[in-house]
């Protein structure tokens, strides 16, 4: 069935920041004619850098109280022919898969803003990163903003390329400009490291083009091809498709789209940019990064490779399995050795994307909702993190764990979030982080029997981890250096606390976002279990 | 006399050529009239001298200006949808000579204008520096329309001849005669060696032009035997050298970082574009024309198997982007790093010619009119940091986001643009030369793929390098934001313009690049 438009909702969401860079870089410009001050700039950008990235947010929210959780397709379509020479539309669209991300992407980005601004730090502390540069930073974070939503609503697997690479420039910049001391080294490896991932997904997507069958655009014009994911999905059978670099057409196209995917999961081998990105970016990039862009590549698997190329996928899920549960175990035992927190969270991320692979590879019902929720999850556990880590650098100006101790009694109300978060990560029932890894391993259990019993062994060290680092950092006695460190403040707070009331609200009663998703997800998944004799 | 009546129609489709010509004979006089006023004046101080010379200065640009938009567009007037042979199979006028002879002209215009104040080209000098230019630009015109062996030939030593000459101009250096030198040298041996080649291909089928080539070949028996094979191959392969050399493809690729390391700056960017179109041109037709069955866009005639051509041109372009892209990345010099990226986007361009087929040209087409509008744009940035620091050394490009945020956003754009990332036009143009590769399917055209794509992410690390020299690391002196109001400067702002707005919408260009692919028997 053909998309027609229906709401331009999804186009607004996607580029009001688009028009706070806009904005910014008009002041830029005009900055020596208007005789601006650094100082007013600075501030005009902060405040458009909220306005937008909060607007952002507020559609979201719009858009959740508009949708239809029953139906199953698409809505809120924004669709039109782009480049009629190649067959590429403008289509946007979400499903229960999709929703949940633009929904994530919107909090986070604005949870970002405003731990970027300078409220609350010294005034003598002029080199943070929230004082340099300003304007150019607020409009490289709506930059990156701009392509995460893109790629979470196209539904054109040409824009979802765009998107895809339209954020690699922002994130290059924030990292390299305004982060830690080896940031040059950690900007062009997360660069290199994405671009040939990218890369690899440019000739899978152009096989698949030239692969598809005839079929109309939007506008009811005939064309030979198309880049229409529903349409590539529905119409098209690559299971009969010939050979290619002498390997079956569909599986050599998913391992060039699900490498691609998997550098940015990030899946082990693949995973060493990670470490670097997030420990050299500031506090609100790995907020991003972290939050956001670690789900691009599960959601590209769920997009496209399995709707498209369920025969390869169901072909490789052995291998995913295995993949994720490496990940979930060698993660976590890199964590017990890391003398950083801020890699030690990092790591914690590896592991953490695991359980989406594990869960994801089942093809059970309950597999594919836990890793969803997982990627949900994990969007909201890890950004609170990354600020935790941030607010004790502010302070102490340095991230070593043994460098602490007896922080409970000097910081309670940061002890008390900290413990919090760190205990949604580990998986304490009563808190979100558990019931999406219980719906992982519970919908793997069936399938992947041995698997699924080892993974288990990395939720033990997982709480190992977590727990030696609170014992070191905040239990015993307190380091004299550090005696007369403040306790939150209010943009801290104004960050922390809507994380943490999330992490416990969908900790107790989950069913707000395991709605949204449940018959999508359903649906995308019930052909591959058919597959595989479920 | 009918002969004589067609050879008169044929001029009425070379009048873009006989402009060209016609300027550059003008300004060569003018120039030399006025060396003898300059001559016989002599006057030592010299306000008015001064005023004078730089009144000189803008006439020989505006002649040239004019001149060029002229040629422009009498290229369109008669219009050009269909094939002519002219001058008894000498050229033809087809849309894809058409196409190149306009993407040759533009690059000289944005040459000439680039040169506007530069100080690479003395100012008394300046005369003689566009005449030259307005030849090359007409050679370059007569190459892209030649349809005959002598006529390539003629035309690419009229284009040689004058490369030499302008990479010599930049008197103040050693290393720009030292340039000159090697260039002449190089270019001595390529042609001669492609000379060979022809006299090759004429012993064993009897023709010269690209028509009575593919007669002879489709019908000859020469290649049934394994000699007439090897003669016939080692025939293409002379000829593959000096148009090798020409687009500046490995092996034949030595002359290029010092050539335009020593050229003049603007003469350096119309090199890197101009002569390589025109090459391209040359390659798609003497191959395709040749190999091609007619009326056919798609297929080969039979003979064309006994020659692996197809494969020495993947293996030469699989070859030309590696060896460029990892010879950059040591560059310290954004001249020759500019030079070693021309070779690899020489080697990406060779990927569409060896797809082949209409999509093949397509690409060809589309790739180099892009390639021309960002990598002129690149070195108009270089000439304008060059008007700044007198130096093209990384380091003083260091900071320079911050002193001149301008310059160093619109590096950024075409660097970015030059890897090849959305939304710039740079990304469209690699997307259609691996869309043909793939389209074509064999395991070979996908293999060369792959290895294109490895290459666009070793092409990052360099081009990064730059980025990163201009905006991760810090400034050293205090910030002092530098006024750039130059004509490269302007030039700079106006090809940014076209490389944003084509990433985002191309039709018109895929549309033009489309129409140009088509190669009439």
């Amino acid at each position: 069935m053909p998309y027609h438009t229906t709401s331009t909702l999804l186009t607004w969401i996607t580029f009001v920041p688009a028009i706070g860079v806009g904005v910014i870089g008009l002041l830029l410009g005009l900055k020596p004619l208007l005789k601006l001050k650094q100082g007013t700039l600075d501030r005009l950008s902060r405040l458009l850098a909220l306005i937008c990235s909060g607007a952002s947010m507020v559609m979201c929210i719009a858009l959740w109280s508009g949708f239809d959780s029953t139906n199953t397709g698409i809505q809120f379509v924004h669709h039109a022919v782009w480049i009629q020479a190649f067959n590429i539309e403008y289509f946007l669209g979400v499903d229960g898969l999709s929703i949940t991300m633009i929904m994530l992407t919107g909090l986070i980005c604005f949870v970002a803003v405003v731990a970027s601004m300078p409220w609350g730090l010294p005034k003598e502390n002029k080199e943070h990163f929230s004082r340099r540069s300003v304007p150019g930073y607020m409009a490289m974070i709506l930059l990156l903003e701009m392509g995460m939503l893109g790629v979470f609503c196209a539904l054109d697997f040409f824009l979802f390329y765009v998107f895809w690479e339209i954020m690699l420039l922002p994130m290059y910049f924030l990292i390299g400009i305004w982060g830690g001391p080896r940031r040059e080294y950690a900007a062009i490896k997360f660069f290199l490291y994405t671009l040939a991932g990218s890369m690899l997904m440019l000739l899978g997507m152009i096989a698949l083009y030239f692969a598809s069958n005839p079929t109309t655009l939007i506008d009811g014009s005939p064309c030979a091809h198309t880049f229409n994911l529903i349409k590539l999905a529905t119409e098209n059978d690559f299971g009969t498709a010939g050979m290619l670099l002498g390997v079956a057409f569909p599986k050599i196209v998913w391992i060039g789209l699900f490498i691609a995917f998997a550098i940015k999961i990030p899946m082990f081998p693949f995973h060493t940019w990670l470490p670097d990105a997030h420990v050299e970016a500031p506090t609100p990039v790995s907020v991003i990064l972290a939050g956001v862009l670690l789900k691009m590549g599960i959601y590209g698997i769920l997009r496209i490779c399995l709707p498209i190329l369920p025969e390869a996928t169901v072909w490789a899920r052995y291998g995913i399995a295995i993949f994720g549960v490496i990940n979930i175990v060698y993660a976590a035992f890199v964590c017990m050795a890391q003398k950083d927190l801020k890699k030690l969270i990092a790591y914690s991320s590896v592991s953490h994307m695991g359980f989406c692979l594990l869960g994801l590879a089942a093809f059970t019902s309950q597999g594919i909702s836990g890793c969803v929720y997982q990627m949900w999850n994990h969007g909201i556990i890890s950004p609170a993190l990354f600020l935790i880590t941030g607010v004790i650098y502010d302070r102490a100006h340095h991230r070593e764990i043994e460098g602490f101790g007896g922080l409970a009694k000097q910081m309670p109300e940061y002890s008390a979030i900290v413990g919090l978060a760190f205990m949604a990560s580990l998986g304490l029932p009563g808190l979100n982080g558990f019931i999406s890894e219980a719906l992982c391993l519970v919908g793997a259990f069936p399938v992947f029997t041995l698997l699924t019993v080892v993974s288990v062994l990395g939720v033990v060290i997982t709480a190992a981890y977590y727990l030696w680092t609170i014992q070191r950092m905040f239990l015993g006695p307190l380091n004299q250096k550090y005696a007369n460190l403040a306790d939150l403040n209010w943009r801290e707070r104004f960050t922390l606390y809507p994380l943490a009331a999330i992490m416990i609200i969908l900790g107790v009663y989950p069913m707000p976002i395991l709605h949204l998703m449940n018959q999508t997800l359903d649906e995308l998944v019930a052909p591959l279990a058919a597959a595989v004799g479920l | 006399m009918p002969n004589l009546a067609i050879n008169l129609e044929g001029f009425r489709n070379i009048v873009p050529e006989l402009i060209l010509g016609g300027v550059a004979v003008v300004v060569f006089v003018l120039a030399a009239l006025q060396r003898t006023s300059t001559d016989i004046k002599q006057s030592p101080k010299g306000a008015a001298a001064r005023g004078k010379k730089r009144w000189q200065d803008v006439l020989f640009t505006n002649i040239s200006a004019l001149g060029l938009i002229a040629a422009f567009v009498f290229l369109f007037y008669p219009s050009r949808d269909g094939s002519t042979t002219l001058f008894f199979g000498l050229m033809v006028s087809d849309p894809l000579s058409t196409f190149f002879r306009a993407l040759v002209i533009g690059a000289t215009f944005l040459c000439v204008l680039l040169s506007v104040g530069s100080p690479s080209v003395a100012r008394d000098r300046k005369g003689e520096y566009h005449g030259l230019l307005l030849v090359m630009a007409m050679g370059m015109c007569l190459l892209a329309g030649s349809n005959h062996l002598l006529m390539i030939y003629v035309a690419m030593e009229t284009v040689s001849l004058c490369s030499y000459l302008l990479t010599g101009f930049d008197g103040r250096l050693d290393r720009s005669r030292e340039a000159g030198l090697k260039y002449v040298l190089y270019g001595g041996v390529a042609s001669g060696v492609m000379l060979f080649g022809m006299s090759l291909l004429y012993g064993l089928f009897g023709g010269l032009s690209v028509q009575e080539l593919h007669q002879a070949i489709a019908a000859s028996s020469a290649l049934d035997t394994p000699v007439g094979q090897w003669a016939a191959l080692l025939a293409v392969l002379f000829i593959l050298c000096g148009l090798g050399y020409k687009i500046a493809a490995v092996p034949f690729h030595m002359w290029c970082p010092d050539v335009y390391e020593g050229a003049p700056t603007p003469f350096t960017a119309l090199l890197s574009v101009g002569p390589k179109a025109a090459g391209f041109a040359v390659l798609i037709r003497f191959f395709y024309g040749i190999f091609l069955a007619p009326g056919d866009m798609e297929n080969l005639i039979p003979a064309a198997d006994s020659i692996p051509w197809v494969l020495v041109i993947g293996i030469i372009s699989a070859v030309t982007m590696t060896v460029g892209n990892f010879i950059a990345i040591v560059q310290n010099n954004l001249k020759r790093l500019l030079a070693y990226s021309s070779i690899a986007h020489a080697g990406y361009v060779l990927m569409g010619v060896t797809a082949g087929g209409q999509e093949g040209f397509q690409a060809v087409s589309l790739y180099l009119l892009i390639y021309l509008i960002m990598n002129m744009g690149a070195f108009a940035v270089v000439s304008a940091v060059d008007r700044l620091h007198n130096s093209e050394d990384i380091r003083v490009y260091q900071g320079l986001g911050r002193r001149a945020p301008l310059l160093g956003l619109l590096m950024a754009i075409f660097l970015f643009s030059l890897t090849g990332l959305p939304p710039t036009a740079g990304f469209i143009g690699k997307l259609y030369l691996f869309a043909a590769l793939i389209h074509q399917g064999g395991f070979w055209y996908v293999a060369l793929a792959v290895v294109g794509i490895f290459n666009s992410v070793v092409a990052l690390y360099y081009y990064a390098r730059v980025l990163n020299v201009m905006y991760l690391k810090k400034a050293e002196e205090p910030v002092v934001t530098v006024s750039v109001g130059n004509m490269a400067t302007v030039l700079a702002t106006l090809l940014a313009i076209p490389t944003i707005v084509f990433g985002i919408f191309w039709q018109p260009l895929a549309k033009a690049a489309q129409w140009s692919a088509n190669l009439f028997h």
